[in-house]
């Protein structure tokens, strides 16, 4: 049988939210500081790819980031019988 | 019709509207004056968060302080939108779920204690007045440069405007007005944007041309940049940094966190009718927001490009280090400079030295010493900078520069007031809501009923208004640091505190209080080291602690994140020695934990 306790919930939720941080650092403080220097080389039409992180990049992802992690949750609160009626 | 005539008609239309929201929108009970009833649709209350967070400071200051810093701007951009992605997923939806009016509500509750909760109001009403300061005198530099009113006056007006909408409708009149001072501010922001942009590259969208050719060349417009200000002896646009990396690493940590700890922001996320409704609201928030953080670096690259085209004709033409920049016919003749450097020069926000009395602007990187340069600028006969250049101008001045209709340049003013006034609103309301709610009715006077408390909201609120309107008349000399030290404020002492009240079910009040003051008070600590204590000019200490940005080269004004990480600690720490929290909280970190039920709770007590 599955778990379906509030305790298995909040490992799902907290196996969510560490992979959503993941990428919300990788992208921002990865690919928009501590590697843009080496990024700069490859190029996104006029951008180099570095700064395309620090100064647009980042903003869209962290915008697609949160609908995800919205939609996700939205499937677990399903699966565990926890969601608002 | 004249300018004058234009600005103010559209920014007494706009005024109309808001005052007409107010009168539809009042506030007839606390829980509508707190919270707007707990009713909001989740794509208006981003708009409302949008115009909330977007202050005067983020309108007219960010793209030139980007222009300013190239690449090292990004921190900015990452660390104010960042922050969404935690709020929405670490903070807001519990907070929603736990359903009560106030931060301090949260805290005093989660860790069963009166004094947790007067500590988190301490906190609160650091980090808020800190910002709105910062905001009022905003909204009077705002008023003053648009209406052409004096500062002073600029303030009373706004003071009188946002009295009328949030001492009687609360939270529910700002919500809806910050709705409409969205959809102006967002507008006046992007209609010039959309214009330079073609004007420069030809892509109508500011967040592609960015990354497109400079127009009649195949030069890309940020190589063009590069090549330019590097040959007149400025840093890389692309990459200069901030400092060091490191630096720019933990102050980008320090507005994420901040920006999620901001108690107007926070309190946002009270208003929407479902804890889904909070996930999906602050998705909606960052994508308000990211129309013109995205938009921003656009207008930071292209208007420091314009202006240098303005001032030296050799841009278009000259490649890397042909020596055409510093060609004395290239320069501007000051006398036929264009109009709108006159009108910003009454301003003081422009202005021109002859300090080589060749009747020519010479505007470069008069702070470069390398010897190449020097030796250019020598045989140039150069004297210095000869252009002083504020950095609102790259905002304020850029309809202007692309030449566009007066509508655009008025529909300018109306945003900037806009995103004035909506953040003054917000704040506002926060520090009105920790007076009249988590002071008088959770601690001094705990039997007020509903009227008194409502009617305590509105005194409080209008007292607020008073006060911060006072602070902006009379900055207390310090108010230019004070918006960016409230985050390091908010990130070491309320995100932690909301982060273990919700992630950790074993930690104890004594550990929670612990951990809020000394991570308020090590902030505190470094960063009166560098600017005073309590900011009072000669009290610096930063030599006994070991010269400036001591820590590891790290900023005051970045060291929030090191504020939190103390929190963290000291929390952990104390907590060892003291009992755990009793069942019953446990309990209530368990439920708060499950959306089902959100509607039940709904903030009654």
């Amino acid at each position: 049988m599955e778990d379906k306790s509030s305790g298995a919930y909040w490992s799902a939720v907290l196996k969510l939210l560490r992979n959503v941080l993941i990428i919300w650092f990788v992208v921002s403080y990865g690919f928009g500081i501590i590697l843009a220097d080496m990024l700069n080389g490859i190029y996104l039409g006029g951008y180099p790819l570095g700064f395309w992180f620090a100064q647009q990049g980042s903003l869209y992802i962290f915008v697609i980031l949160i609908f995800w992690y919205g939609s996700q949750m939205g499937k677990l609160d399903i699966k565990f019988d926890v969601e608002e009626k | 019709m004249d300018l004058q005539t234009i600005t103010y008609l559209f920014v007494g239309a706009s005024f109309a509207l808001y005052i007409g929201i107010a009168i539809w929108a009042r506030a007839g009970s606390t829980k509508e004056f707190y919270v707007a009833g707990g009713s909001v649709h989740p794509v208006l209350n981003g708009m409302a968060t949008g115009a909330d967070w977007m202050s005067a400071a983020s309108f007219i200051s960010m793209a030139g302080l980007i222009a300013n810093m190239g690449y090292g701007g990004g921190l900015f951009l990452m660390g104010w939108t960042g922050g969404y992605v935690l709020l929405a997923m670490l903070l807001a939806p519990y907070l929603r779920k736990f359903g009560k009016f106030t931060v301090p509500q949260f805290v005093g509750d989660r860790f069963y204690s009166k004094k947790a909760s007067a500590v988190a109001v301490i906190c609160l009403l650091a980090a808020s007045v800190t910002y709105i300061i910062g905001q009022m005198t905003g909204v009077g530099v705002a008023f003053s440069r648009f209406l052409g009113v004096t500062n002073e006056m600029g303030i009373y007006i706004g003071m009188g405007i946002v009295f009328a909408y949030a001492v009687f409708g609360g939270m529910k009149g700002i919500t809806y007005t910050q709705v409409a001072q969205y959809c102006v501010l967002i507008l006046a922001y992007t209609v010039p944007a959309i214009f330079i942009s073609m004007e420069l590259t030809g892509n109508p969208l500011p967040q592609l041309g960015l990354g497109s050719n400079f127009m009649g060349s195949d030069v890309s417009l940020l190589a063009k940049l590069d090549q330019v200000i590097t040959d007149l002896g400025f840093g890389k646009y692309t990459t200069q940094v901030p400092g060091s990396k490191l630096n720019m690493f933990v102050y980008t940590l320090t507005l994420m966190i901040g920006t999620a700890g901001l108690p107007h922001v926070i309190v946002r996320f009270f208003t929407v009718p479902t804890v889904k409704a909070a996930r999906a609201s602050a998705g909606w928030a960052l994508v308000f927001i990211a129309l013109l953080y995205t938009t921003a670096p656009a207008v930071a690259a292209m208007a420091r490009l314009n202006l240098h085209q303005t001032v030296n004709h050799g841009v278009i033409a000259s490649t890397q280090g042909d020596g055409s920049l510093f060609k004395a016919e290239n320069a501007l003749v000051y006398s036929e400079r264009p109009e709108w450097m006159k009108r910003w020069e009454k301003t003081g926000l422009l202005g021109f030295e002859d300090k080589n009395g060749d009747g020519r602007i010479q505007y470069y990187n008069e702070k470069n010493k390398t010897p190449e340069f020097m030796a250019k600028v020598d045989a140039a006969g150069w004297k210095g900078s000869e252009l002083m250049v504020n950095r609102d101008i790259m905002v304020l001045a850029n309809p202007e520069i692309a030449q566009l209709p007066n509508w655009v340049i008025a529909l300018v003013a109306a945003g900037g007031l806009a995103a004035a006034l909506s953040t003054a609103a917000g704040l506002l309301l926060a520090i009105s809501a920790a007076i009249s709610h988590d002071l008088l009715k959770e601690i001094w006077a705990p039997n007020m009923t509903e009227r008194q408390e409502l009617m305590a909201g509105k005194i409080a609120m209008a007292c607020s208004i008073f006060v911060a309107g006072l602070l902006g008349l009379h900055p207390p000399g310090f108010a230019a640091g004070t918006v960016a030290i409230a985050f390091g404020l908010a990130a070491s002492s309320i995100f932690p505190v909301l982060m273990l009240g919700i992630f950790s079910r074993t930690m104890n009040r004594e550990g929670a209080i612990a951990g809020m003051l000394c991570g308020l008070g090590i902030t505190m600590f470094y960063v009166f080291a560098h600017k005073g204590i309590f900011f009072i000019k000669g009290t610096e200490f930063v030599n006994a602690i070991g010269g400036p940005n001591f820590f590891f080269g790290i900023s005051p004004n970045a060291f929030g994140a090191v504020g939190a990480c103390v929190n963290f600690a000291a929390a952990f720490a104390v907590k060892r020695f003291f009992p755990a929290p009793p069942a019953e909280i446990v309990a209530l970190v368990e439920s708060v934990r499950i959306p089902r039920g959100s509607k039940e709770i709904g903030g009654a007590h």
